[in-house]
């Protein structure tokens, strides 16, 4: 449950980078996701047309603060987005490193702090970090979106036991993993684990066959979710049969 | 009947000049008061292959046989091929680019461009690519349709209207958006590059073309945004670092001219003919201009030219 929102895909993808819109329009719909994300610092107000074709889509918007480095930014950006998109669910963004795109929690949680009394649904993009986790719920968010690894790095979920613990510590809390998912394996992987949801956006968009690629994302999520779901059984030492011993054919 | 084709850009003289040598009457309105074309700003690479890496099958099929078009009209069609280049930490980038597009070999950069040797271990060549200067040009297909008597006016249209001006044509072809992208024009004498290089990047991707005299053109960025206006300094701050990882003399260069354009698309990013009711659109060339529109060129007056055959 984000917001009051329940969501049947737990995917959410990313709208940039695609080699069109048709591109794009044709992936989320092969993907299943219901939940898209897009940005406004760059494109600005005149970016209309490319939204425009985004609406089509059917999904639900989640616009983001990409590209913002100070708490001033995310908020103004945040303020337009709700009113261009007519929506107060937020991706919070406040990048505090250029090179790694890693979160600045500092004025991440001030960021949210001002948003969450202004009525947002803020998602915010963090670390695995447990204390700021419990800082960015207290400033009322009800989502946290801790990171698998750098943005469109890849690398899938870098620091497991950190995303484990995270898992733990926050029970109720809807986990989203955002950024550097990879391969369909890792967002599977991050499913299995209980997270909540998945967002992403540079495997998809990037791949040779982005339309094949988001379908492969979606299944490996649905499949990940099921598996966690099911009850994944424990990793064991020590061999285990699965196939009884007895009625074994006795050979003269 | 007189054909009247719309615009000034890359799309409108191809189309004047295709129509002109099919023996088809044609005439040239020039929009008053319009912004610059979006083609003035353009790379000017003849780049089928490489355009591959996002482009679709059909780009890559149909723009070969812009190389060969443009041989036959304009002077100043460079055949050197395309130079594919990542910085050290970003070679995997290289990889998918090579998985992305095909007729390209993997060379040692330094053996072609030997500015280049010594900081880059690897490249790929597309060997069949091409480039040109796109505002020489625009400016040979003009002069070359005026010595023949083909007239460039103002003013209103008339007989078949053939409109190709680009993001100006909105209000008729409402999928049409504009994606904005901002280039750089500087003098470098301490580098010299024969073909256009590009470099890969996850985050800034750049490509640089050589020009005449010791200019090289530096683009480009792709936003989607219709906001007209000069360049960003991030954009500007962007490009101009790109360009100092490919060749440490750009940071000596004497900066010439920041440009943007808006590129007219379509939501697949494929140039299309469109039949309106008292017009012909060619329009949406995205960032394919210099490469698609001989092609759409060609297919319009081949339609056109047998259209007036089965008329007579």
């Amino acid at each position: 449950m984000f917001y009051g929102v329940d969501l049947t895909s737990r995917l959410m993808l990313g709208t940039a980078q695609y080699p069109s819109p048709q591109v794009l329009l044709e992936a989320i719909e092969a993907s299943g996701a219901e939940v898209i994300t897009v940005s406004l610092r760059r494109e600005g107000a005149a970016g209309g047309a490319f939204r425009d074709l985004l609406a089509k889509s059917r999904c639900r918007l989640l616009p983001n603060t990409a590209g913002c480095h100070t708490v001033r930014e995310a908020v103004t950006t945040a303020r337009m987005a709700r009113e261009v998109f007519g929506t107060s669910w937020i991706k919070l963004e406040v990048i505090g490193h250029a090179d790694t795109l890693q979160p600045d929690p500092f004025a991440l949680v001030e960021a949210a702090r001002v948003l969450c009394a202004e009525g947002f649904d803020v998602f915010p993009y963090t670390t695995e970090d447990l204390i700021v986790g419990e800082k960015l719920l207290e400033a009322g968010c009800k989502v946290l979106m801790p990171w698998g690894a750098p943005i469109g790095s890849g690398q899938g979920l870098r620091n497991l036991a950190g995303l484990r613990t995270m898992r733990a510590h926050f029970p109720d809390v809807p986990l989203v993993v955002d950024a550097g998912i990879g391969a369909p394996s890792q967002a599977a992987q991050a499913m299995e684990l209980g997270f909540d949801a998945v967002l992403l956006n540079t495997a998809v968009a990037k791949a040779i066959d982005p339309v094949g690629m988001a379908r492969a994302f979606g299944r490996a999520i649905q499949a990940g979710r099921e598996g966690h779901q099911a009850g994944l059984m424990p990793e064991r030492d020590m061999a285990s049969a699965s196939t009884p011993v007895f009625g074994l054919a006795e050979l003269a | 009947m007189i054909h009247s084709v719309l615009g000034e850009g890359v799309t409108a003289l191809c189309c004047a000049t295709a129509l002109f040598d099919r023996g088809l009457d044609v005439e040239v309105i020039v929009p008053d008061g319009a912004p610059e074309p979006a083609s003035r700003f353009a790379g000017g690479m003849l780049a089928p292959f490489c355009e591959g890496e996002s482009a679709p099958d059909l780009i890559v099929a149909k723009g070969q046989a812009a190389v060969n078009w443009w041989a036959a009209h304009v002077p100043g069609v460079v055949r050197q091929g395309t130079l594919v280049v990542a910085p050290p930490r970003d070679v995997s980038e290289l990889e998918r680019f090579a998985r992305a597009t095909r007729e390209h070999d993997w060379v040692s950069p330094g053996d072609l461009e030997p500015d280049l040797a010594g900081r880059f271990a690897r490249g790929l060549f597309f060997s069949s690519e091409a480039h040109l200067d796109p505002r020489q040009a625009l400016a040979s297909l003009r002069s070359r349709l005026e010595s023949r008597g083909v007239s460039f006016r103002t003013g209103a249209p008339r007989g078949w209207i053939v409109d190709c001006r680009g993001l100006a044509s909105r209000e008729d072809l409402a999928d049409l958006r504009g994606v904005r992208g901002e280039m750089l024009i500087v003098h470098a004498p301490d580098v010299a590059l024969t073909r256009p290089v590009r470099l890969l990047h996850p985050r800034f991707p750049c490509y640089i073309v050589p020009r005449e005299n010791g200019r090289y053109m530096i683009g480009a960025t792709m936003v989607e945004s219709a906001r007209r206006g000069g360049v960003t300094a991030r954009a500007a701050m962007e490009l101009l670092s790109a360009a100092y990882t490919l060749h440490p003399g750009f940071a000596e260069a004497e900066i010439l001219e920041l440009g943007a354009g808006l590129r007219p698309s379509f939501p697949d990013n494929i140039p299309a003919i469109r039949h309106a009711a008292d017009r012909i659109h060619v329009n949406g060339m995205y960032r394919h201009g210099f490469l698609m529109a001989p092609v759409c060129a060609e297919q319009l007056a081949t339609e056109l030219a047998e259209l007036h055959v089965h008329a007579d």
